[in-house]
């Protein structure tokens, strides 16, 4: 009796080597694009940080790279950044996350199937639409019963919000149907109304994808640049956080599009102006990693609460 | 809503005295448990005997065009155990749903003819399902506790309906009733997931008993679990049917002949069959097709 013959054959596992090399080569050139992108960003900055000091950068609280006196204190754009993802967190986190419970809890199979891809429609259109849009239609409207500068927060931040809600309610829809029916049924059969279910047991089965749906959304609104580019103005001042009207009726200039009004400005050569464009970037890159790991930690903590 | 409240004496009194609330003239609207039938619960089993609790008429139960219970007509007496039994999709757990209108809950699904709860059908127009089902608990087939603690998952019936006086009181007692208290006595702020399968099942029989309903519909409660746990879930029923109606869907025969006084049986089509006390389902039944799925000759 013969033995079968299990022996390799060549030219199949020369094939897995090669295919298994241009997989992992695809994998590490965005690794690498990343890895490049961080480390020019990190030499410029520490460039630009020989001449103005990280504290100063850091606590300054007056923005003007060009305009002399010339000083870099990012706090005003930041205050900028904060206005811009306050004003659409209002906007989008009650609105994306009751769009959510609706859809998850409320609608029908035939509504859902229509309103969930105009949804995503919605995080379809280009953002420099979205500008234009609270530019030419949304700020003139709200001009009829507030006192608004051509250049504002308020619309601004409206339309970052709705640009974000379809992240907010996809990703927390996306949850709350992962929550087992049989909690559901429990719920209706001990006497709870629709609201209570969706309430006190959906919502809160659901949470870490609500809250990871949220910080991804706010995280997508501080890295937010053609909107408040357009729409927002390039007034780099500090908010006052006391003062709502101030904070929103106006014009700001948050992170980005200081960025991109030195990128795009006529500056000249490769000074600290020039070079601020990237201790900005750095920052900004910090902030939005940060909660992009804070939204990573908060879902896999909080992962599979039942069952 | 204060007749209740009434102890046993006072109620066959003022059932002579009183006249009853008129079946649909009550406000049904608010959340309250009264749905508008006349109430006489917790008498001691002597005065209740053979007392009918829930009686359908005619019940046809379709999804989308299948019809899955033709004409069940049935009158099940109160604080007793009445099982449910029958081959897999007969309609055991459509009945036990329309019950306390879980159907309602399943777009497809449409009930035609009478379903009464104490003399009130429950599918008039009037009736809130929501305040139905307050006074008809429910246990399913696998445990499904709450992400909650303990604490939680049997305090929250009491919360959604408003009986959150006492709070820690209810618990303890429905928890003491559901013989898992021993058990989980010094745990109650951990998650009810963290138990085991059986001890599972029994938070949610003592979720389901602490707002204190008077009906308690069981679809196969103990079929995920083992032996041991099974029995002790079967000694719990037989307690409970002391004080509540116990009605239950079980596969298993000698489960059904343990702990029920009456069965019914369906059969394939969503007919009843059978009903009768269990002692003469399982020793002589009138049917040769019962006869047959109970020795096992087809089911
Ligand atoms: N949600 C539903 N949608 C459509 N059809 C259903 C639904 N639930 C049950 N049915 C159908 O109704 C019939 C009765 O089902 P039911 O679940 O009541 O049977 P059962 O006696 O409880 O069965 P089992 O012993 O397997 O639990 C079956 O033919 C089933 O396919
Ligand atoms: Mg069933």
């Amino acid at each position: 009796m013969s033995q079968p013959d299990f022996s390799h054959d060549g030219i199949r596992t020369a094939r897995g080597t090669a295919f298994r090399y241009l997989f992992m080569l695809c994998a590490l050139l965005s690794i690498l694009t990343t890895v490049a992108i961080v480390a020019t960003l990190l030499i410029d900055a520490i460039d630009f940080f020989a001449t103005v000091s990280p504290v100063e950068f850091l606590t300054g609280t007056r923005w003007s790279p060009t305009n002399d006196p010339v000083a870099f204190g990012v706090l005003p754009l930041i205050s900028g950044t904060l206005i811009i993802t306050l004003g659409s967190a209002l906007v989008a986190l009650p609105i994306g996350l009751l769009t959510a419970i609706y859809l998850s809890e409320y609608a029908s199979e035939r509504r859902r199937a229509y309103l969930k891809p105009a949804l995503e429609v919605l995080a379809g259109v280009p953002t420099v639409v979205y500008g234009y849009f609270a530019l030419v239609y949304v700020t003139p409207a709200l001009d009829t019963i507030l006192p608004l500068s051509t250049f504002n927060a308020l619309s601004a931040s409206i339309m970052v919000g709705i640009m974000i809600i379809p992240m907010v309610s996809s990703i927390s829809e996306d949850a709350m149907s992962a929550v087992p029916d049989s909690l559901r049924q429990a719920s209706y059969g001990l006497g709870a109304t629709k609201f209570t279910v969706s309430t006190s047991v959906v919502v809160p089965a659901a949470l870490s994808g609500i809250i990871s749906s949220f910080i991804l959304a706010l995280s997508r609104a501080i890295g937010e640049t053609m909107i408040v580019a357009i729409a927002a103005g390039q007034t780099p001042r500090m908010v006052d956080l006391t003062d709502p009207a101030g904070m929103f009726l106006d014009s700001i200039q948050p992170m980005t599009s200081a960025m991109v009004q030195i990128g795009t400005g006529d500056i000249v050569g490769q000074g600290a102006a020039y070079k601020s464009l990237f201790a900005v970037g750095l920052t900004l890159f910090v902030i939005t990693f940060v909660m992009n790991l804070v939204s990573e930690l908060v879902a896999s903590r909080y992962r599979e609460v039942y069952r | 809503m204060t007749n209740r409240q009434m102890t046993s004496s006072e109620t066959e009194q003022t059932d002579d005295q009183q006249p009853n609330p008129t079946p649909g003239t009550d406000s049904l609207a608010d959340r309250g448990t009264d749905i508008g039938v006349e109430t006489s619960s917790r008498d001691d089993p002597a005065t209740v005997a053979d007392r009918t609790i829930i009686e359908s008429r005619d019940l046809d139960v379709y999804y989308g065009d299948d019809q899955a219970l033709n004409g069940i007509s049935m009158e099940i007496p109160e604080q007793q155990v009445t099982a449910l039994i029958g081959p897999s999709g007969c309609g055991k757990s459509t009945f036990l749903r329309s019950i306390n209108r879980m159907n309602d809950l399943i777009d497809i699904a449409r009930v035609d003819g009478e379903l009464f709860f104490r003399e009130k059908n429950v599918y008039d127009d009037d009736v809130d399902p929501v305040a139905l089902r307050r006074r008809i608990g429910m246990v399913f087939q696998s445990p499904n506790p709450f992400p909650k603690s303990i604490y939680d998952n049997v305090a929250y019936g009491l919360r959604v309906q408003g009986q959150d006086d006492n709070l820690d009181e209810k618990v303890h007692t429905a928890l003491e009733r559901a013989a898992l208290l021993d058990e989980v006595e010094d745990q109650l702020d951990s998650s009810g997931l963290d138990l085991s399968g059986g001890q599972q099942q029994r938070l949610c029989i003592a979720r389901a008993i602490a707002p204190d309903p008077e009906v308690i519909l069981m679809d196969e409660p103990a079929s995920a679990l083992d032996p041991v746990a099974t029995s002790k879930i079967e000694d719990l029923i037989e307690d409970l049917a002391e004080e509540y109606t116990v009605i239950i869907v079980t596969h298993n025969m000698q489960q059904a002949a343990r702990i029920s006084d009456k069965t019914a049986v369906f059969l394939t089509g969503g007919n009843l069959v059978e009903f009768d006390d269990t002692t003469k389902i399982f020793e002589n039944p009138e049917s040769d097709r019962v006869e047959d799925y109970i020795t096992g000759k087809f089911g």
